[in-house]
Protein backbone atom coordinates (compact mmCIF):
# COMPACT_ATOMS: atom_id res chain seq x y z
CA UNK A 1 0.00 0.00 0.00
CA UNK A 2 1.16 3.52 -0.70
CA UNK A 3 3.45 5.39 1.66
CA UNK A 4 1.16 8.41 1.48
CA UNK A 5 -1.72 6.45 3.03
CA UNK A 6 0.51 5.19 5.84
CA UNK A 7 1.78 8.75 6.42
CA UNK A 8 -1.79 10.08 6.69
CA UNK A 9 -2.75 7.26 9.09
CA UNK A 10 0.33 7.90 11.26
CA UNK A 11 -0.46 11.62 11.35
CA UNK A 12 -4.01 10.83 12.41
CA UNK A 13 -2.65 8.53 15.15
CA UNK A 14 -0.53 11.37 16.53
CA UNK A 15 -3.52 13.73 16.66
CA UNK A 16 -5.74 11.08 18.29
CA UNK A 17 -3.07 10.21 20.87
CA UNK A 18 -2.67 13.85 21.92
CA UNK A 19 -6.46 14.23 21.95
CA UNK A 20 -6.90 11.20 24.22
CA UNK A 21 -4.28 12.46 26.65
CA UNK A 22 -5.53 16.06 26.77
CA UNK A 23 -9.32 15.42 26.87
CA UNK A 24 -10.85 16.77 30.06
CA UNK A 25 -13.82 14.39 29.89
CA UNK A 26 -12.66 10.79 30.45
CA UNK A 27 -15.54 9.43 28.35
CA UNK A 28 -14.19 11.46 25.42
CA UNK A 29 -10.67 10.19 26.19
CA UNK A 30 -11.84 6.55 26.20
CA UNK A 31 -13.70 6.88 22.90
CA UNK A 32 -10.75 8.75 21.34
CA UNK A 33 -8.51 5.89 22.42
CA UNK A 34 -10.92 3.46 20.73
CA UNK A 35 -10.68 5.47 17.50
CA UNK A 36 -6.89 5.43 17.94
CA UNK A 37 -7.02 1.62 18.12
CA UNK A 38 -9.11 1.48 14.96
CA UNK A 39 -6.74 3.76 13.01
CA UNK A 40 -3.85 1.66 14.33
CA UNK A 41 -5.61 -1.41 12.90
CA UNK A 42 -5.98 0.36 9.54
CA UNK A 43 -2.25 1.14 9.65
CA UNK A 44 -1.41 -2.53 10.23
CA UNK A 45 -3.70 -3.51 7.36
CA UNK A 46 -2.08 -0.89 5.10
CA UNK A 47 1.38 -2.36 5.64
CA UNK A 48 0.11 -5.92 5.10
CA UNK A 49 -0.03 -7.28 8.66
CA UNK A 50 -3.63 -8.49 8.45
CA UNK A 51 -3.59 -10.79 11.47
CA UNK A 52 -2.18 -8.05 13.70
CA UNK A 53 -4.76 -5.67 12.26
CA UNK A 54 -7.55 -8.08 13.18
CA UNK A 55 -6.26 -8.39 16.73
CA UNK A 56 -5.88 -4.62 17.05
CA UNK A 57 -9.46 -4.12 15.85
CA UNK A 58 -11.04 -6.51 18.34
CA UNK A 59 -8.76 -5.68 21.27
CA UNK A 60 -7.55 -2.10 20.75
CA UNK A 61 -10.69 -0.64 19.25
CA UNK A 62 -13.25 -2.98 20.81
CA UNK A 63 -12.48 -4.68 24.10
CA UNK A 64 -10.19 -2.00 25.57
CA UNK A 65 -12.75 0.75 24.95
CA UNK A 66 -15.52 -1.26 26.59
CA UNK A 67 -13.30 -1.97 29.59
CA UNK A 68 -12.48 1.73 29.97
CA UNK A 69 -16.20 2.53 29.77
CA UNK A 70 -16.99 -0.16 32.37
CA UNK A 71 -14.30 1.33 34.63
CA UNK A 72 -15.90 4.76 34.18
CA UNK A 73 -19.21 3.29 35.41
CA UNK A 74 -17.59 2.66 38.78
CA UNK A 75 -15.66 5.90 38.99
CA UNK A 76 -16.20 9.38 37.61
CA UNK A 77 -16.08 10.93 34.18
CA UNK A 78 -14.08 13.86 35.51
CA UNK A 79 -10.33 13.98 35.80
CA UNK A 80 -9.12 14.40 39.39
CA UNK A 81 -7.11 17.41 38.24
CA UNK A 82 -7.13 19.39 35.01
CA UNK A 83 -4.30 18.49 32.60
CA UNK A 84 -1.45 20.29 34.30
CA UNK A 85 1.31 22.50 32.94
CA UNK A 86 4.08 21.00 30.85
CA UNK A 87 6.78 19.26 32.85
CA UNK A 88 10.13 20.30 31.40
CA UNK A 89 12.08 17.21 32.46
CA UNK A 90 9.54 14.83 30.96
CA UNK A 91 9.35 16.86 27.75
CA UNK A 92 13.16 16.80 27.41
CA UNK A 93 13.29 13.02 28.00
CA UNK A 94 10.53 12.32 25.47
CA UNK A 95 12.14 14.61 22.89
CA UNK A 96 15.54 12.95 23.42
CA UNK A 97 14.17 9.41 23.03
CA UNK A 98 12.07 10.47 20.02
CA UNK A 99 15.09 12.07 18.34
CA UNK A 100 17.14 8.94 19.00
CA UNK A 101 14.44 6.78 17.35
CA UNK A 102 14.17 9.05 14.30
CA UNK A 103 17.97 9.26 13.91
CA UNK A 104 18.35 5.45 14.02
CA UNK A 105 15.36 4.89 11.72
CA UNK A 106 17.52 4.58 8.60
CA UNK A 107 19.16 1.45 10.03
CA UNK A 108 15.89 -0.47 9.64
CA UNK A 109 15.47 -2.39 6.35
CA UNK A 110 12.73 -1.15 4.02
CA UNK A 111 9.32 -2.80 4.43
CA UNK A 112 9.15 -6.08 2.52
CA UNK A 113 12.89 -6.18 1.79
CA UNK A 114 13.68 -9.77 0.81
CA UNK A 115 17.40 -9.32 1.57
CA UNK A 116 16.81 -8.07 5.14
CA UNK A 117 17.99 -10.20 8.05
CA UNK A 118 14.50 -11.32 9.19
CA UNK A 119 13.60 -12.38 5.64
CA UNK A 120 16.67 -14.57 5.14
CA UNK A 121 16.96 -16.10 8.62
CA UNK A 122 14.04 -18.29 9.80
CA UNK A 123 11.20 -16.87 7.69
CA UNK A 124 11.98 -18.96 4.54
CA UNK A 125 12.07 -22.08 6.71
CA UNK A 126 8.60 -21.34 8.12
CA UNK A 127 7.10 -20.24 4.79
CA UNK A 128 8.34 -23.33 2.98
CA UNK A 129 7.47 -25.73 5.81
CA UNK A 130 4.01 -24.44 6.72
CA UNK A 131 2.03 -26.28 4.04
CA UNK A 132 3.82 -29.67 3.90
CA UNK A 133 4.42 -29.85 7.68
CA UNK A 134 1.17 -28.48 9.13
CA UNK A 135 -1.29 -28.40 6.22
CA UNK A 136 -2.09 -24.82 7.15
CA UNK A 137 -2.17 -22.20 4.37
CA UNK A 138 -2.05 -19.25 6.78
CA UNK A 139 1.61 -19.14 7.81
CA UNK A 140 0.85 -16.73 10.67
CA UNK A 141 -1.43 -19.30 12.34
CA UNK A 142 1.16 -22.07 11.87
CA UNK A 143 3.93 -19.93 13.35
CA UNK A 144 1.82 -18.66 16.26
CA UNK A 145 0.26 -21.98 17.26
CA UNK A 146 2.84 -24.53 16.16
CA UNK A 147 6.38 -23.33 15.37
CA UNK A 148 6.30 -20.80 18.20
CA UNK A 149 3.66 -22.68 20.18
CA UNK A 150 5.69 -22.37 23.36
CA UNK A 151 5.54 -18.56 23.23
CA UNK A 152 1.80 -18.64 22.63
CA UNK A 153 1.32 -21.05 25.53
CA UNK A 154 3.05 -18.58 27.82
CA UNK A 155 1.03 -15.68 26.36
CA UNK A 156 -2.19 -17.54 27.10
CA UNK A 157 -1.00 -18.18 30.66
CA UNK A 158 -0.12 -14.47 30.99
CA UNK A 159 -3.59 -13.38 29.82
CA UNK A 160 -5.25 -15.85 32.17
CA UNK A 161 -3.06 -14.84 35.12
CA UNK A 162 -3.55 -11.13 34.46
CA UNK A 163 -7.30 -11.61 34.19
CA UNK A 164 -7.36 -13.65 37.38
CA UNK A 165 -5.33 -10.99 39.20
CA UNK A 166 -7.71 -8.28 37.98
CA UNK A 167 -10.70 -10.35 39.04
CA UNK A 168 -9.22 -10.93 42.51
CA UNK A 169 -8.49 -7.21 42.93
CA UNK A 170 -12.06 -6.29 41.95
CA UNK A 171 -13.52 -9.03 44.16
CA UNK A 172 -11.68 -7.87 47.28
CA UNK A 173 -13.85 -6.47 50.04
CA UNK A 174 -13.51 -2.68 50.13
CA UNK B 1 -25.95 -2.61 37.57
CA UNK B 2 -26.25 -2.20 33.83
CA UNK B 3 -29.94 -1.71 33.01
CA UNK B 4 -31.76 -2.95 29.94
CA UNK B 5 -31.72 -0.29 27.21
CA UNK B 6 -34.99 1.65 26.75
CA UNK B 7 -34.99 1.71 22.96
CA UNK B 8 -36.67 -1.17 21.09
CA UNK B 9 -34.31 -0.53 18.18
CA UNK B 10 -31.29 -1.21 20.39
CA UNK B 11 -32.68 -4.33 22.07
CA UNK B 12 -33.88 -5.81 18.76
CA UNK B 13 -30.55 -5.10 17.13
CA UNK B 14 -28.70 -6.73 20.03
CA UNK B 15 -30.92 -9.82 19.75
CA UNK B 16 -29.98 -10.09 16.07
CA UNK B 17 -26.32 -9.21 16.54
CA UNK B 18 -25.38 -11.55 19.38
CA UNK B 19 -25.99 -14.91 17.62
CA UNK B 20 -24.32 -13.59 14.45
CA UNK B 21 -21.29 -12.42 16.43
CA UNK B 22 -21.01 -15.80 18.14
CA UNK B 23 -21.27 -17.60 14.81
CA UNK B 24 -18.58 -15.29 13.44
CA UNK B 25 -16.38 -16.06 16.46
CA UNK B 26 -16.69 -19.77 15.70
CA UNK B 27 -15.87 -19.09 12.05
CA UNK B 28 -12.79 -17.05 12.98
CA UNK B 29 -11.64 -19.89 15.24
CA UNK B 30 -12.06 -22.81 12.84
CA UNK B 31 -11.10 -20.84 9.73
CA UNK B 32 -7.92 -19.47 11.31
CA UNK B 33 -5.88 -22.02 9.37
CA UNK B 34 -6.95 -20.49 6.07
CA UNK B 35 -7.58 -16.81 6.74
CA UNK B 36 -6.54 -14.09 9.18
CA UNK B 37 -7.75 -14.76 12.68
CA UNK B 38 -7.48 -17.55 15.16
CA UNK B 39 -8.11 -18.40 18.77
CA UNK B 40 -7.27 -15.04 20.27
CA UNK B 41 -9.48 -12.97 17.98
CA UNK B 42 -12.29 -15.53 18.26
CA UNK B 43 -12.11 -15.35 22.05
CA UNK B 44 -12.38 -11.58 22.07
CA UNK B 45 -15.33 -11.64 19.64
CA UNK B 46 -17.08 -14.28 21.76
CA UNK B 47 -16.56 -12.18 24.89
CA UNK B 48 -17.70 -9.06 23.02
CA UNK B 49 -20.96 -10.77 22.06
CA UNK B 50 -21.77 -11.34 25.74
CA UNK B 51 -20.71 -7.79 26.63
CA UNK B 52 -23.02 -6.39 23.93
CA UNK B 53 -25.75 -8.59 25.36
CA UNK B 54 -25.23 -7.07 28.81
CA UNK B 55 -25.10 -3.51 27.44
CA UNK B 56 -28.26 -3.91 25.37
CA UNK B 57 -30.51 -6.25 27.35
CA UNK B 58 -29.17 -5.53 30.82
CA UNK B 59 -27.01 -7.39 33.27
CA UNK B 60 -29.75 -9.89 34.14
CA UNK B 61 -29.76 -11.15 30.53
CA UNK B 62 -26.04 -11.87 30.85
CA UNK B 63 -26.38 -13.49 34.28
CA UNK B 64 -29.07 -15.84 32.96
CA UNK B 65 -26.58 -17.24 30.43
CA UNK B 66 -23.19 -17.21 32.12
CA UNK B 67 -21.92 -16.70 35.62
CA UNK B 68 -18.52 -16.02 37.11
CA UNK B 69 -17.81 -19.61 38.11
CA UNK B 70 -18.57 -20.84 34.60
CA UNK B 71 -16.34 -18.18 33.01
CA UNK B 72 -13.46 -18.91 35.38
CA UNK B 73 -13.88 -22.63 34.71
CA UNK B 74 -13.85 -22.00 30.94
CA UNK B 75 -10.77 -19.78 31.22
CA UNK B 76 -8.84 -22.32 33.30
CA UNK B 77 -10.14 -25.12 31.08
CA UNK B 78 -8.79 -23.30 28.04
CA UNK B 79 -5.30 -23.02 29.49
CA UNK B 80 -5.58 -26.68 30.53
CA UNK B 81 -6.50 -27.75 26.98
CA UNK B 82 -3.42 -25.97 25.65
CA UNK B 83 -1.10 -27.48 28.28
CA UNK B 84 -2.53 -30.99 27.86
CA UNK B 85 -2.22 -30.83 24.06
CA UNK B 86 1.43 -29.94 24.58
CA UNK B 87 2.09 -32.55 27.26
CA UNK B 88 0.57 -35.47 25.33
CA UNK B 89 3.42 -35.21 22.82
CA UNK B 90 5.89 -35.19 25.69
CA UNK B 91 4.29 -38.27 27.29
CA UNK B 92 4.65 -40.15 24.02
CA UNK B 93 8.37 -39.50 23.89
CA UNK B 94 8.42 -36.43 21.64
CA UNK B 95 9.04 -32.77 22.39
CA UNK B 96 6.62 -30.54 24.32
CA UNK B 97 3.96 -29.14 21.97
CA UNK B 98 4.98 -31.49 19.13
CA UNK B 99 1.47 -32.03 17.75
CA UNK B 100 2.71 -34.67 15.28
CA UNK B 101 2.93 -37.01 18.29
CA UNK B 102 -0.78 -36.67 19.07
CA UNK B 103 -2.43 -40.11 18.93
CA UNK B 104 -4.67 -39.37 15.93
CA UNK B 105 -5.14 -41.76 12.99
CA UNK B 106 -3.87 -39.21 10.46
CA UNK B 107 -0.63 -38.10 8.82
CA UNK B 108 1.80 -36.01 10.92
CA UNK B 109 0.94 -32.86 8.94
CA UNK B 110 -2.78 -33.43 9.56
CA UNK B 111 -2.06 -34.14 13.24
CA UNK B 112 -0.30 -30.75 13.48
CA UNK B 113 -3.34 -29.19 11.77
CA UNK B 114 -5.59 -30.61 14.50
CA UNK B 115 -3.07 -29.78 17.19
CA UNK B 116 -3.25 -26.14 16.10
CA UNK B 117 -7.06 -26.32 16.23
CA UNK B 118 -6.95 -27.77 19.77
CA UNK B 119 -4.66 -25.09 21.16
CA UNK B 120 -6.58 -22.35 19.34
CA UNK B 121 -9.77 -23.62 20.97
CA UNK B 122 -7.98 -23.46 24.31
CA UNK B 123 -6.90 -19.88 23.64
CA UNK B 124 -10.47 -18.92 22.66
CA UNK B 125 -11.91 -20.29 25.91
CA UNK B 126 -9.15 -18.73 28.03
CA UNK B 127 -9.50 -15.28 26.45
CA UNK B 128 -13.32 -15.26 26.33
CA UNK B 129 -13.69 -16.49 29.93
CA UNK B 130 -11.15 -14.00 31.25
CA UNK B 131 -12.68 -11.01 29.44
CA UNK B 132 -16.28 -11.82 30.42
CA UNK B 133 -15.41 -12.32 34.07
CA UNK B 134 -13.44 -9.06 34.13
CA UNK B 135 -16.30 -7.18 32.49
CA UNK B 136 -18.80 -8.63 34.98
CA UNK B 137 -16.68 -7.36 37.85
CA UNK B 138 -15.97 -3.97 36.32
CA UNK B 139 -19.59 -3.36 35.41
CA UNK B 140 -20.76 -4.42 38.88
CA UNK B 141 -21.50 -1.14 40.62
CA UNK B 142 -23.89 -2.58 43.19
CA UNK B 143 -21.30 -4.14 45.45
CA UNK B 144 -19.46 -0.92 46.26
Amino acid sequence: MSDALVAVLLGLLLILAVGAVRAADLLVAAITLGVYGFVMALTWAAIGAVDVSFTETVVGAGATTVFFLAALLRTSRRRSAAPGRLRLGALLLVTAVGTLLVVTLHALPPLGDLAAAPSVHVSPRYLEGTRPETGTPNAVTAVVADYRGYDTLMETVVIFTAGLAGWLLLTREP
Amino acid sequence: MIERHDSTIVTTFVRLLVPLAQLFALYVLVHGHESPGGGFQAGVILAASYIVLALGLGREALDRRVNERLCLALASGGVLIYVLTGIVGMMLGRALLDYAALPLPVTPARARFFGILFVETGITLAVAGTLIVLFCRLGDTERE
